[in-house]
């Protein structure tokens, strides 16, 4: 038997412009866990999807046993053992699981001269898949009625049922529960007793010296080597990955805490399961962090305060004053920013330019003779946030989706930037984004402190609550179970306590 | 990494493949038949342009925000009949309002656009305010507004109208017929608003993704009920200067405009999924489908088989256009 599982020699791609990978290989174990590692924009996904035969790669070599074979298309990467857990997750929500484990490979039977589709065999295959996972999901149950880390071990289970020999994990965990990421991990384990070769990407530091056997690094669609996972140190990984080393990503905390500039009194919202009876305070040049597991309800509450969702009851009071949000204008009126979670969904408007990301919020404010847009002054805005939150972009008139995610909520930042807002809601600000850019963000969250700015910051990373709030309230079930003063006191268990109260 | 020769040839073709296949036809159309190429022939072809332009840039706005506007065609038809019913001779026998004097052609035509915008605030409100998707919402308006432009006309056509009206038809300004002026003006008064004002910035955001546009701030529902009046009345407007161009109006005139228009704006270029098209685009689409009508004339083909033509001329003009977009693998 050959060596390594799986084998990708010299896999060069390019797409028009650039060139996403020069020369990478890949040599997976059976029987291990192998994490491909690198900032966005390294080539991890690209790598993936020449593999998984969704991309055409220009040159390179795909070796399986040993074996030199070819991969056409999706169907054809599967039908050689190789299966991939999505990280943006393409589940049909209508469906049942079953349905959704078993799409376009239907199990049939003959009635007659026709081929129907044999849904005794589907749903009983579909338990004995989930069960060899320690699922406990009704097969019949819409995927719509599961939760999203549910929704991501069915992706697991179905990959499972293909009886793949290798299996990528895309970014599984980013938008699972830590309780769900270590269930991921038990499956993970087991299917590497079973000698299943497993690639497995992420950004998280902490469930890579975890989970894998062995680490590959990815630069610039470069490749920079393979190492035994014990060899690294998390920040000789960090190094590797950048290029420089690293030292503190977290900037001093130089911004002077002034006086309360928010009251939020008994927020609740019209769903019964969402967040109720929350109140904080905010004050001025303060950064006040969000903590707690995700389905927490902190999203909620900010979109709730924002004017984004309803709310059942509760004040909010900015400078003392009582305010009424109905809307997302309103918010802004009052002097309210928002970043959101999840950037591409209602963050960013991909087709349209950087300016126009930017201007979306502002236009009303550059306006000559009460109706005319004031284009100059509006470009001034725009190159003057560019230049200083340095986006990297050939020009304004980029569209926004051709930028990568850093450089994507850097522009959301312009935005709400450009509308200068007294306070700054940011919701997972540094999700999905490389070290490199996720520093550049702790810098402009600093300076705003800095300007008196307030800033609530909901992380689900915890060295970056810890390392960037100054304050932390904590959330469980939709409730404020906690809040921690003291720097001293802010630890991971203190967080972990509050946030598991329920 | 640099592009080569021929891919820059390439992609030029691609970007400009509509443009491309409309002057290669004109330019044979014009080579084989000597009459084409005649100021007449030109002069009818831009007045056919005219209305179907002021169409295209009404439903223009509903396609950049991801709807559509399937009424347009009754809303037409109701446009042309206000207007037709307001600007009778007195002396004509089967006058609809006997007795009454004709109002100034201008006047007539505001009450028509203000009576079809009304419907049209009507239709964006329930797209709006209650989530009913543009294609049914649309739907809707488009049965309610014929069964009532019937019950308004009786279902009798119109006709006898004043030379002050017919005279938008046949007066000429600059050598220009009054039908094309007004469609250059809606076209600049159209261009402004995508890109001089606000609601024109509120549109494509709308169109691009709909909750980061509420996120920001934008208020999405006031836009929509916006877009979906102004094209309402944009579609009286044309209705107005068809009844002038024909000399009279019915309840059936002004059917299935609309998706002629709709195809004419995604011929130019205008992303039927949102937040894509230009003021130019609805002109190229427009100009495409009026040109190749006319070539396919001059050229004799069958009346019939050139909607043939024309069907898979869009075909091939949208996948050549879809590919500017669709992400390359």
């Amino acid at each position: 038997m050959a060596e390594y599982k799986l084998e990708l020699k010299g896999v060069c791609k390019s797409f028009p412009g650039v060139k996403a990978l020069d020369g990478v290989n890949l040599s997976v174990r059976p029987g291990s866990v192998h994490a491909l590692m690198g900032e966005n924009g390294a080539g991890k996904s690209t790598l993936m999807k020449c593999l998984f035969g969704i991309y055409k790669m220009d040159e390179g070599e795909i070796y399986i046993d040993g074996q030199k074979v070819e991969i056409r298309d999706p169907d054809d990467a599967m039908a050689k053992g190789i299966a991939m857990v999505h990280q943006e997750l393409q589940p049909v929500l209508a469906r049942s699981v079953g349905e959704n484990m078993y799409l376009g490979r239907f199990p049939v039977k003959k009635i007659g001269p026709l081929q129907v589709i044999d849904h005794k065999t589907m749903y009983s295959e579909t338990s004995r898949w989930l069960s060899e996972l320690g699922l406990d999901y009704d097969p019949k149950a819409l995927l719509s009625s599961l939760s999203i880390g549910q929704m991501q071990m069915v992706e697991i289970a179905k990959a499972v049922s293909h009886e793949a020999k290798v299996i990528i994990f895309d970014e599984p965990t980013s938008s699972l529960s830590d309780k769900e990421v270590d269930f991921l991990f038990k499956v993970m384990n087991d299917l590497r007793d079973r000698g299943v070769a497993m690639i497995y990407i992420s950004h998280k530091m902490d469930e890579i010296k975890r989970i894998s056997d062995d680490i590959t690094i990815m630069r610039d669609g470069t490749y920079v080597g393979t190492w035994s996972a014990d060899e690294l140190t998390t920040d000789q990984i960090i190094a590797k990955m950048v290029g420089r080393e690293l030292t503190n990503i977290y900037p001093e905390h130089k911004h002077e805490i002034g006086d309360v500039i928010m009251e939020v009194e008994g927020l609740t919202s019209i769903h019964e399961k969402s967040f109720r009876d929350v109140s904080f305070t905010l004050r001025r040049g303060e950064i006040l962090g969000f903590g707690g597991l995700v389905g927490a309800q902190r999203t909620e509450l900010m979109e709730g305060i924002f004017g984004i969702r309803h709310l059942a009851a509760g004040k909010i009071r900015i400078n003392g004053k009582e305010v009424s949000i109905k809307h997302p204008s309103d918010a802004m009126d009052a002097g309210l920013g928002m970043i959101t979670e999840d950037r591409r969904g209602n963050g960013i408007v991909g087709c349209l330019s950087i300016k126009d990301n930017v201007g979306i919020s502002v236009y009303n404010k550059y306006l000559k003779s009460g109706f005319v847009l004031d284009h100059p002054a509006i470009n001034k805005v725009v190159n003057d946030s560019i230049d200083m939150l340095s986006i990297k972009t050939p020009s304004m008139q980029e569209l926004i989706q051709n930028l990568s995610g850093g450089n994507q909520q850097k522009v959301i930042v312009a935005r709400w930037l450009a509308n200068n807002p007294d306070i700054l809601i940011m919701d997972e600000p540094t999700r999905g984004i490389d070290v490199g850019a996720k520093h550049e963000i702790y810098e402009i969250m600093e300076r705003l402190a800095q300007q008196g700015k307030a800033i609530i910051m909901i992380s689900s990373e915890m060295p970056e609550l810890l390392g960037m709030a100054d304050r932390v309230c904590v959330m469980c079930s939709g409730r404020l179970t906690g809040e921690i003063h003291d720097k001293a006191d802010m630890t991971q268990e203190k967080v972990m306590a509050y946030a598991t109260q329920f | 990494m640099q592009k080569t020769q021929s891919q820059k040839i390439r992609d030029f073709l691609i970007n400009n493949g509509v443009i491309i296949v409309m002057i290669v036809l004109v330019i044979y159309t014009g080579m084989t038949s000597k009459n084409f190429f005649t100021v007449n022939n030109f002069l009818n072809l831009f007045a056919n342009m005219s209305y179907r332009l002021v169409i295209a840039l009404g439903i223009a706005g509903c396609v950049i925000t991801g709807g559509c506007d399937l009424s347009g065609g009754r809303m037409i038809g109701l446009g042309a009949c206000i207007a037709g019913t307001l600007l009778q001779k007195i002396d004509y026998a089967g006058k609809f309002f006997p007795g009454m004097n004709p109002l100034p052609p201008l006047v007539a035509l505001l009450v028509a656009m203000l009576i079809c915008a009304c419907f049209g605030a009507v239709t964006g409100w329930f797209i709006a305010y209650l989530s009913v998707p543009p294609f049914i919402s649309t739907l809707a308006m488009m049965e309610i507004v014929y069964g009532l432009n019937m019950i308004y006309t009786n279902s009798t056509p119109l006709g006898g109208y004043t030379t002050a009206y017919t005279n938008f038809s046949t007066g000429k300004f600059l050598g220009l017929s009054w039908l094309i002026w007004i469609a250059l003006l809606v076209a600049a008064i159209t261009w402004f608003i995508f890109n001089m004002t606000r609601h024109g910035k509120y549109m494509y955001a709308i169109g691009g993704n709909v909750q980061a546009a509420e996120v920001a701030g934008v208020p999405v529902k006031k836009t929509l009920v916006i877009i979906y009046a102004k094209a309402s009345a944009f579609f009286a407007l044309a209705g107005f200067m068809i009844g002038a161009k024909a000399g009279g109006a019915s309840v059936n005139t002004g059917l299935s405009y609309e998706m002629e228009a709709i195809a004419a704006c995604a011929l130019g270029g205008v992303s039927v999924t949102g937040g894509r098209g230009k003021v130019s685009s609805a002109f190229i689409g427009v100009a495409v489908l009026e040109l190749l009508k006319v070539a396919l004339q001059f050229l004799g083909m069958n009346a019939n088989a050139q909607f043939i033509a024309i069907g898979i001329v869009i075909f091939i003009a949208i996948s050549l256009d879809i590919r500017k977009y669709v992400a390359k693998k």
